[in-house]
């Protein structure tokens, strides 16, 4: 069994700083992460890959930074990694990126053996518009597997998965055929700390580094900033909050008096608001 | 545990560590190192000043692409009472050389590069990996290390420790004691930041040039520590430190410290609308000479903070750790190209080195300094500073008093203070102390 796990390296979110002026993430000298929701597809292939067999590729696309990300993948034990890095790939949008990483997946096959399951997470913190994993798996024609909370069931022989995918209503059991695209939820697993074997080995490893060439990318006006219809009108930063903090003297009332005073005077269309609807009651 | 056996385990990726492991890997042999934190520096407090000597003589063309912030030009030292600092202040052009000798770094980033180099030169470095213990044989010689990742066993003919003041790896070992608190400090550091050229302004600095500022006195309420503010290019690191000890006989806090550091009049306008971005605290050797451990064994060496190498007067402390570093690797390597084992006895040579090198004799110089500042804390940071700081406003005062007056006066409240004999006596020991 082959496992492609598509990882993004993100600005880590603790520290992220948004430019004053153009109001975009500051990518610069910020450090970066694995996408936390990455982690919990990559822990999932992992896991699959130790009961059923295989291997598992990590795959990013990125600036040549992005191998950072990629290593520590490989230090959680990962089989190999591969990093699609061209600035043709450049200001791609989540189009572009799929279109990308459909290529690097095909090849990665022809390369390495069939891919049977592509795990992505969720959706990134960066981004957040959890479009990247449904388009390679429409591209590469899998089936889509979206926010799947537990895989249930894998059977190699009669090429067929059951997963648990969480929906609106509530949980969902399906079966589909392999090779196919998961998606997968936070929270669903605990990523591992590699043994020492896996920690040498990355440390040792070199990442397969790709260009768009390489990775067989068919028709380069698909990729990056020529490929990216999405154009982004206006960015705004939440306006900082300029509430600031109030000490109540009690002045021997009961506290929570004095504090509800307080609040309502700060706040007199709240008292109002409170008191329309205790009426309903 | 791992089959795969190593010429040496560096533990820890610091100046001393990564020293340690540059140059036993640029000479040749298989080395791999073991970093706790994320990567090398991430979890370093260093204010911090590079001597770049000390790095030359290993990295010569490090200027190229270290991260370097300022090329000092100018070192001011304030002795400090509540509302004023009495200050010596040296600037040179002579220091806005081709090859500058100081420079202030942001360690997060500098040991980064430096820990590039480490790879590069072809050691194998392992981060987030921290090691639980030493392994030693039936013969209690140490033959590899215990990390905490599954099957962590690795074995090598010799470790090298560098692993920070704590060094509970080695008293772990039995191979020293935990230091002392009358022989560490403890400092906190904020880091502010403001726009360059708000910076270069407040501290009268033009393009890349920086300034240090070095402060004791009263801001340390009369025990033995020091404050320092280093202008980087978009920050100004800011801490101060006093030995455990004193914390823990006064009660005092170091946050409480730092605070009424930064709120003096001196110091608060330099640092005026910065936003902090980080703040932290760390343990420096203090003890100099004769709180140096035993540095080598059967297996072993120790080097940097782990043996407590820090030259306090001068505020050196990781050209120290380079050196050590260094030295132990070149030792090693002696050792190993003789195809000798590495027994005490033949490691005793990183030790010969050492004390043939400037940070022994440095630490000689001034090994009764720690104990004089110690027990004298009171009279040093509290009683002097605040007469000087006196004497100084007596003397530029313009109030119509006769000169010899003024004089009689000053002389008057040193000898109340501290009597002549008290005068003479710290005088004396001072000297003594600093010959």
């Amino acid at each position: 069994m082959h496992i492609v796990v598509c990882i993004k390296q993100v600005p880590d979110s603790a520290q992220i700083r948004v430019h004053p002026v153009t109001n975009t993430i500051m990518r610069q000298g910020v450090p970066t992460i694995i996408n936390p929701y990455d982690l919990f597809a990559l822990e999932e292939a992992l896991r699959l890959r130790d009961k059923f067999g295989g291997e598992v590729t990590a795959l990013t696309m990125g600036p040549p930074s992005a191998e950072d990300s990629l290593r520590k993948a490989l230090t959680f034990g990962a089989n190999r990694a591969v990093l699609l890095t061209d600035r043709f790939f450049a200001g791609a949008d989540t189009l572009a990126t799929s279109y990308a990483l459909a290529a690097a997946v095909r090849k990665i096959g022809a390369t390495y053996g069939d891919v049977d399951i592509v795990f992505t997470g969720k959706q990134t913190i960066d981004g957040d518009t959890a479009q990247v994993g449904p388009g390679v798996g429409k591209r590469l024609d899998f089936m889509q597997l979206t926010y799947v909370s537990k895989v249930v069931a894998l059977d190699l022989a009669g090429r067929c998965i059951d997963v648990e995918r969480r929906s609106e209503g509530g949980v969902q059991v399906l079966r589909s055929r392999l090779p196919c695209l998961i998606t997968m939820l936070e929270g669903t697993n605990e990523v591992r700390r590699g043994t020492m074997v896996n920690a040498l080995s990355a440390a040792r490893a070199t990442v397969v580094k790709w260009s768009a060439q390489d990775a067989g990318v068919e028709d380069i006006s698909k990729c990056g900033l020529r490929g990216s219809p999405t154009v982004v009108k206006r960015v705004f930063a939440p306006t900082p909050r300029a509430e600031k903090a109030a000490l109540v003297e009690p002045a021997g009332r009961p506290p929570a008096d004095a504090l509800i005073d307080e609040i309502f005077k700060l706040r007199p269309k709240l008292e109002a608001d409170m008191f329309e609807l205790a009426r309903g009651f | 545990m791992i089959e795969e056996r190593f010429d040496a385990i560096v533990v820890g990726a610091g100046m001393a560590g990564n020293a340690a492991a540059f140059t036993l890997a640029n000479r040749g042999l298989k080395v791999l190192q073991i970093e706790r934190g994320e990567y090398a520096g991430s979890k370093n407090v260093q204010g911090a000043i590079l001597y770049a000597d000390m790095l030359e003589k290993m990295i010569p063309n490090f200027r190229e692409d270290a991260p370097l912030e300022r090329h000092l030009v100018e070192q001011r030292f304030w002795m400090m009472d509540e509302r004023a600092h009495t200050g010596l202040h040296y600037r040179s052009d002579d220091f806005n050389e081709e090859r500058p000798n100081r420079y202030t770094i942001i360690r997060a980033q500098f040991d980064r590069w430096f820990s590039s180099k480490v790879q590069e030169a072809g050691a194998i470095v392992l981060c987030e990996t921290t090691v639980k213990e030493l392994i030693k044989d039936a013969y209690g010689r140490v033959i590899g290390v215990l990390t905490d990742r599954d099957g962590g066993e690795v074995h090598a003919d010799v470790v090298v420790l560098a692993e920070g003041v704590n060094g509970l790896l080695g008293t772990k070992a039995d191979l020293r004691e935990i230091p002392k608190p009358e022989n560490v400090a403890l400092a906190v550091k904020e880091m502010h930041f403001l726009p360059r050229e708000t910076i270069e302004s407040r501290f009268n600095l033009k393009g890349d040039e920086g300034t240090v500022i070095e402060a004791a006195g009263t801001i340390s309420r009369g025990m033995a520590g020091m404050g320092f503010i280093y202008a980087n290019k978009e920050s100004i690191s800011v801490g101060i430190g006093c030995l455990v000890s004193d914390f823990q006989k006064t009660g005092e806090t170091p946050y409480d410290l730092l605070e009424r550091f930064k709120r003096h009049p001196s110091v608060a306008p330099l640092l005026e609308g910065s936003e902090v971005k980080e703040y932290a605290g760390h343990l420096i050797p203090e003890g100099g000479y004769n709180a140096v451990p035993k540095l080598y064994g059967d297996g072993w060496v120790v080097v940097g903070d782990a043996a407590q190498l820090n030259n306090f007067v001068h505020r050196e402390g990781s050209n120290l750790a380079m050196t050590s570093g260094r030295l132990a690797a070149e030792a090693i390597f002696q050792v190993k190209s003789r195809k000798d084992p590495m027994t005490a006895q033949n490691l005793s040579l990183y030790k010969a080195m050492l004390d043939n090198s400037f940070v022994m004799k440095d630490l000689k110089k001034y090994k009764d300094m720690p104990g004089l500042l110690h027990i004298q804390s009171q009279n040093f940071f509290l009683t002097y500073p605040q007469l000087v700081s006196k004497a100084m406003q007596n003397f530029v005062r313009v109030d119509g008093t006769p000169k010899v007056e003024k004089e009689k006066v000053t002389l008057k409240s040193f000898v109340a203070a501290r009597s002549w004999a008290g005068l003479f006596g710290d005088a004396i020991k001072f000297a003594r102390a600093w010959r």
